[in-house]
């Protein structure tokens, strides 16, 4: 039986169809499994595995090895703040022990009521919007720690859920159909061009 | 002052807030490039961007036309667009996928029809949400118009265009580590030789890798000729180019200028550009290439913006990202900052850069955060030499990928010009700026 949702598991099938081979679709699935589930699942890793043809300790290696993906659940909301270089140069450091007590929780944690999880990110290639800071990936854009409360009481009183959706890089991501260029099509097509060009060019071979 | 005569090449439609819809985009002669190069031979495109002379825009500045004639021998495969941006201050490619990524796509199909491959994937930085989706619509709506799928606009080419999401990982911006990210797997680079993924690349099929930046070139070269492009800037470092200032300044953010015929300080002090230094301060340094790049002191805010002539100083244009640090910047800490992220991004497959990026961060925390000895000094330049042995830039490799002997730059270039600052550093146990 599927652990993903009908919709997830039929979105799932239509990303592995883009691929020449299933694997592939690891990263995007992994998305799918946390957008569901709101992190990356033990369940979701089973299906994962499932639907790429590897095993879950596969799946589970290969997640472990980037950023994005939690393999434990988190906030309803997680606000990641980074302090490289033209952050720091900004005030980054600052505006992240800022989120830390208004969120009132440490830096890598969640907060009791569950709603936030703060993290300590690389650059969000956002610069002249420094100290950058996403939630759920949504680029916020609060670079001084009154706004960054502002848009906390914001999500807090769940206004904001339009511009911030829950967990899911690719929630809002729809690819309209599958693959239409077919195989053997486009095998006679470079064929034939082949053949044209070799006919235009007989010097260079 | 900056000369700013040049057209924008890429960032043309910027003005208008909906410059990422199709209908701006068929407004502004969107598709027009690709229609051209439909009417001509694949090999006269790809001859077009040789005479370019277009320089990849992701950060090793190899030329593109040169990057796809060493593959005209076999047929390739794939064609993979890197959109993994993630060099720390660089948000050049961020701007171009939210802001015209029909443009990108058009280049892509440009691209693919020159090299004749029909299979394309553009990977795009996981933290992208928004990119994500404008890239994916910008896709779905090229399918609409028949400029992907079957025999597009008519002609005899076929294409399928699939964007892909990363999931937060610096080192899938290698080339070969994205691949491997493409393949399902952990993003470790692959070993060289062979030296490019036209040998062996996705799939261990002929593949090629372009920067989106460089890809979002395309349409122009096409519709204007690859002489005009090429007629722009000045010795090797042809056209205009995205710089993305940060830092100390007053106005940052992502210009387009020409490449050569404007200066650092030119980018830096213009006030169309970056319109000077915070408070009117001094400049102390700046991060000419990203944070793998040596640092420049002041004394080189006159050299122009051009690939050989940052390389002939000893450090690199790199991905176009340029930091600047001012008299009230603590060099010691940007230099533990930039080596925490690099000790946090290595991949863990060489003993150099896994072991070597922790011993420094360790030592550069210490001597930031009080604890420092003195002798943590050339512990630390001793340590950026086993990473990088001689010290010297371009580095020595001693590791599978680039990442490794970058570390060290940020390093060995506060030390070389800041030494008493670390000095100070050490005598008053800790950060003088706290």
């Amino acid at each position: 039986m599927s652990h993903f949702r009908v919709d997830i598991r039929q979105r799932a099938e239509e990303v592995l169809a883009l691929y020449p081979r299933p694997r592939s679709a690891m990263l995007p699935l992994l998305h799918l499994a946390q957008e569901q589930d709101g992190y990356v699942s033990d369940e979701g890793i089973a299906e994962v595995a499932e639907l790429t043809a590897t095993t879950p300790a596969d799946v589970r290696g290969t997640a472990l090895f980037y950023d994005m993906f939690h393999l434990e659940p988190v906030g309803r909301y997680v606000v990641g703040i980074c302090t490289n270089i033209a952050c720091l140069l900004a005030g980054g450091d600052e505006l992240l022990e800022h989120a830390s007590a208004t969120l009132g929780c440490p830096v890598g944690a969640t907060s009791s009521d569950g709603l936030f999880t703060l993290e300590e990110t690389e650059c969000l290639a956002d610069c002249d919007f420094a100290p950058c800071v996403q939630v759920n990936h949504r680029y916020v854009r609060t670079t001084t720690p009154d706004a960054f409360d502002a848009v906390v009481a914001e999500l807090r009183a769940g206004t904001l859920d339009h511009d911030v959706p829950q967990h899911g890089t690719l929630i809002r991501v729809r690819r309209a159909g599958g693959l239409h260029a077919a195989r053997s099509d486009v095998a006679a097509e470079r064929a034939t061009a082949s053949t044209a060009r070799a006919a235009r060019t007989p010097e260079t071979k | 002052m900056a000369t700013l005569s040049a057209p924008r090449i890429v960032l043309s439609r910027l003005d208008h807030a909906d410059s990422y819809t199709i209908s701006r985009y068929l407004a502004t002669g969107g598709y027009d490039g690709l229609r051209k190069a439909l009417t001509m031979f694949p090999e006269a495109v790809a001859s077009e961007v040789d005479q370019a002379s277009l320089l990849g825009r992701g950060g090793a500045g190899f030329p593109a036309g040169r990057k796809w004639s060493m593959l005209r021998k076999a047929p390739i495969s794939y064609l993979v667009v890197n959109g993994d941006e993630s060099e720390p201050a660089t948000f050049k490619d961020h701007l171009l996928l939210e802001r015209d990524p029909h443009q990108l796509v058009e280049g892509v199909i440009i691209a693919a029809y020159a090299l004749q491959v029909s299979s394309v994937f553009i990977f795009i930085r996981g933290e992208f949400a928004l990119g994500l989706e404008r890239v994916q619509q910008a896709v779905n709506d090229a399918y609409e118009l028949g400029a992907l799928g079957p025999k597009i606009f008519g002609s005899d080419f076929s294409i399928d265009v699939v964007v892909h999401p990363g999931a937060g990982a610096y080192i899938c911006g290698e080339e070969t580590a994205l691949i491997e990210a493409l393949e399902g797997k952990r993003g470790f680079p692959r070993i060289k030789p062979p030296f490019f993924p036209a040998v062996a690349g996705l799939y261990g099929e002929p593949t090629v890798v372009n920067n989106v930046e460089t890809m979002s070139n395309l349409p122009w070269i096409v519709n204007n000729g690859g002489a005009a492009f090429a007629a722009l800037g000045g010795g090797r470092s042809t056209g205009t180019r995205l710089f993305a200032l940060a830092g100390r300044v007053n106005n940052p953010g992502v210009f387009e200028i020409e490449m050569v015929k404007n200066t650092f300080r030119d980018l830096i002090y213009d006030p169309a550009l970056g319109g000077g230094v915070i408070d009117d301060k001094k400049i102390k340094a700046i991060i000419p290439g990203g944070v793998s790049a040596p640092w420049f002191g002041p004394e080189l805010l006159d050299l122009p913006l051009g690939q050989d002539e940052v390389a002939e100083k000893g450090s690199m244009l790199g991905s176009g990202s340029i930091v600047v640090m001012d008299e009230t910047t603590c060099v010691v800490r940007a230099a533990w900052r930039i080596t925490k992220f690099f000790s946090r991004e290595s991949c863990g497959q060489c003993t150099p850069c896994r072991e070597g990026s922790g011993w420094i961060e360790r030592a550069m925390y210490r001597i930031e955060h009080g604890g420092g000895r003195m002798e943590d000094i050339d512990l630390l330049l001793d340590l950026c030499d086993n990473i990088a042995p001689g010290l010297t830039w371009p580095p020595q490799q001693t590791t599978i990928c680039v990442l490794g002997p970058s570390i060290p730059s940020s390093v060995h270039s506060a030390i070389q010009m800041f030494r008493d600052d670390f000095v100070e550093h050490v005598t008053n146990g800790g950060c003088p700026h706290d």
